[in-house]
């Protein structure tokens, strides 16, 4: 059984208990539980129809916990056995879903839990692993974000804007455990972008397989980071640039320029490139003032003055980093290289070393600090 | 998400204001003050929010590599000089605020005459792993 064909099912199925009468939180309860089920009996005994098999698992399941929770309180069963046929589905309960599972109630991580959970039919388990928390904690995260959206009708649409940034965060934050965070984001992007027509959607989906084309070249056999001017292009998915750069000019074909267009756009620039000397830093630089006219972003402004120092020379990109507060991340690594590519390479070598001190990841420093020791050698020798 | 290690010192923090001793409490007050750090674990369980928690022996050895074919060097314990580690906490927060609100809910921990210990905890975050779009 491939268990990401089962986990496309769940979505489809918490929509068919709901429409039979079962609220979010428990439609979503006992599919998971049926989902559990499923990974252990289906490799033995395989069902014909599988999305069939999980509807009736789960009924089971929510028929059982509804009946446990009845007799605790001494009610009459509100339940039927055999089920009404319910309405049917008058609007896509997988878009729902998306909608629901990142309601701006809900906080970014618990938002990020319940979408990995309902709609990418994630265990518990998994998404604990992914995230380095316990299992424990990791299932009431997800039941007090299934409180929080209890009262949250699942008639209407919500907010695209929101369910992007969930995405985007899922693609951009994580750990690599047992599932992959990344492969999982991509996979739930192109579901959105086949279920609802919207030109952030297509772009984010661009700017996702733009950046994991280059996956396999970003870091070295040693896991050290590779910088994108020192990567080697040969490594990269062609495919997935091919596709990210359609999907990308369909988007933009539109004329509704948004955020994740034009992040998506910069990386198809690089992605165009044959070497790093080749890259079109000029129209780099224009996609980043629009980037910067679109969100205001401190971050999309230092990534713009790395972008001015490659097109109008160092100068001109330490320059463009006036005004930008220095204790944004990065911001110390950037003025570091700047230095270094105008040749004060004492001043770029105790910036990296600063820029080290206060990195945030691990191999964020080992590399900061590698290109601070370069750099130091490079002045005693 | 963010994770951050709430590190409590046997020694080596500044003097909590309610710095007495816990072998001049009494017994309920030792019981009261043990309840209150399981249910903040079990608080922050409930929110999602927990990590890990252990506390430490004040029993310490440092130990270094003494050459090929040599047993390893030890050395200590030390005096009542050095920093000591007594336990930690380690939190999974939206937020570097939220790190410190609770960070100063748990060293208001009740102690000698039932009331807060207002220990100094160290709150350091941890390193994430790197994010994917960086341009």
């Amino acid at each position: 059984m491939n268990e990401s064909l089962l986990r496309e099912l769940v979505p489809a199925v918490i929509g068919v208990l709901v429409r039979r009468g079962a609220d979010f939180a428990a439609a979503e309860d006992a599919v998971q539980d049926a989902l559990v089920e499923a990974v252990r009996v289906w490799p033995e005994d395989p069902p014909r129809d599988p999305k069939g098999w999980l509807v009736t698992a789960a009924w089971r399941k929510f028929l059982d916990a509804a009946r446990a929770d009845v007799s605790r309180r001494h009610r009459e069963a509100r339940v039927e056995d055999e089920p009404a046929p319910g309405p049917a589905a008058a609007v896509d309960d997988t878009l729902q879903l998306y909608f629901l599972c990142a309601h701006p109630s809900l906080t970014p991580a618990s938002a990020v839990a319940l979408t990995l959970r309902a709609v990418g039919g994630l265990t518990t388990r998994q998404i604990a692993q992914a995230y380095l928390v316990p299992e424990a904690t990791m299932a009431q995260r997800i039941s007090r974000a299934k409180r929080t959206v209890s009262g949250v009708r699942l008639d209407r649409p919500g907010d695209v804007a929101t369910v992007l940034r969930v995405l985007y965060l899922v693609f951009n934050e994580g750990y690599s455990g047992d599932v992959d965070l990344a492969a999982e984001a991509i996979r739930l992007t192109r579901r959105l972008a086949a279920r609802i027509d919207h030109e952030e959607v297509a772009g984010l989906l661009a700017l996702m397989l733009l950046h994991h084309a280059r996956r396999p070249a970003r870091t070295g056999p040693d896991g050290r980071l590779v910088p994108l001017a020192e990567q080697d292009r040969g490594l990269w998915d062609t495919r997935l640039i091919a596709e990210g750069v359609e999907v990308l000019q369909a988007a933009l074909g539109r004329d509704r320029l948004g955020e994740f267009q034009a992040q998506a756009a910069v990386a198809a620039l690089h992605a165009d490139a044959p070497t790093a000397e080749e890259t079109d830093w000029v129209q780099i630089v224009e996609w980043y003032d629009e980037l910067v006219r679109l969100t205001g972003s401190p971050v999309a402004r230092l990534n713009r003055a790395v972008a001015v120092g490659e097109a109008d020379g160092p100068r001109a990109g330490l320059a463009a980093l006036a005004g930008l507060d220095p204790a944004l991340p990065r911001h110390t690594a950037v003025t570091a290289y700047l230095h270094e590519r105008d040749g004060d390479l004492a001043t770029a070598a105790r910036l990296y070393a600063e820029a080290a001190r206060a990195a945030l990841s691990l191999p964020e420093r080992d590399h900061l600090t590698r290109q601070a020791a370069r750099l130091n050698a490079r002045l005693r020798g | 998400m963010a994770k951050y290690l709430l590190l409590k010192h046997y020694r080596g923090a500044p003097a909590a204001v309610n710095d007495v001793p816990m072998d001049q409490w009494t017994p309920e007050e030792v019981s009261a003050h043990v309840q209150y750090m399981r249910d903040f674990a079990a608080r922050l369980e409930g929110t999602g929010e927990f990590v890990d928690g252990q506390a430490l022996s004040p029993e310490g050895t440092f130990v270094r590599y003494d050459g090929e074919g040599r047993p390893p060097v030890t050395d200590g314990p030390f005096a009542e000089t050095k920093d000591l580690i007594a336990g930690w906490m380690v939190i999974d927060v939206e937020t570097y605020e939220r790190a410190l609100e609770l960070a100063g809910e748990l060293s208001a921990a009740p102690g000698a005459g039932g009331k807060p210990i207002h220990e100094w905890l160290e709150v350091r975050p941890f390193m994430a792993e790197p994010p994917t779009v960086t341009e």
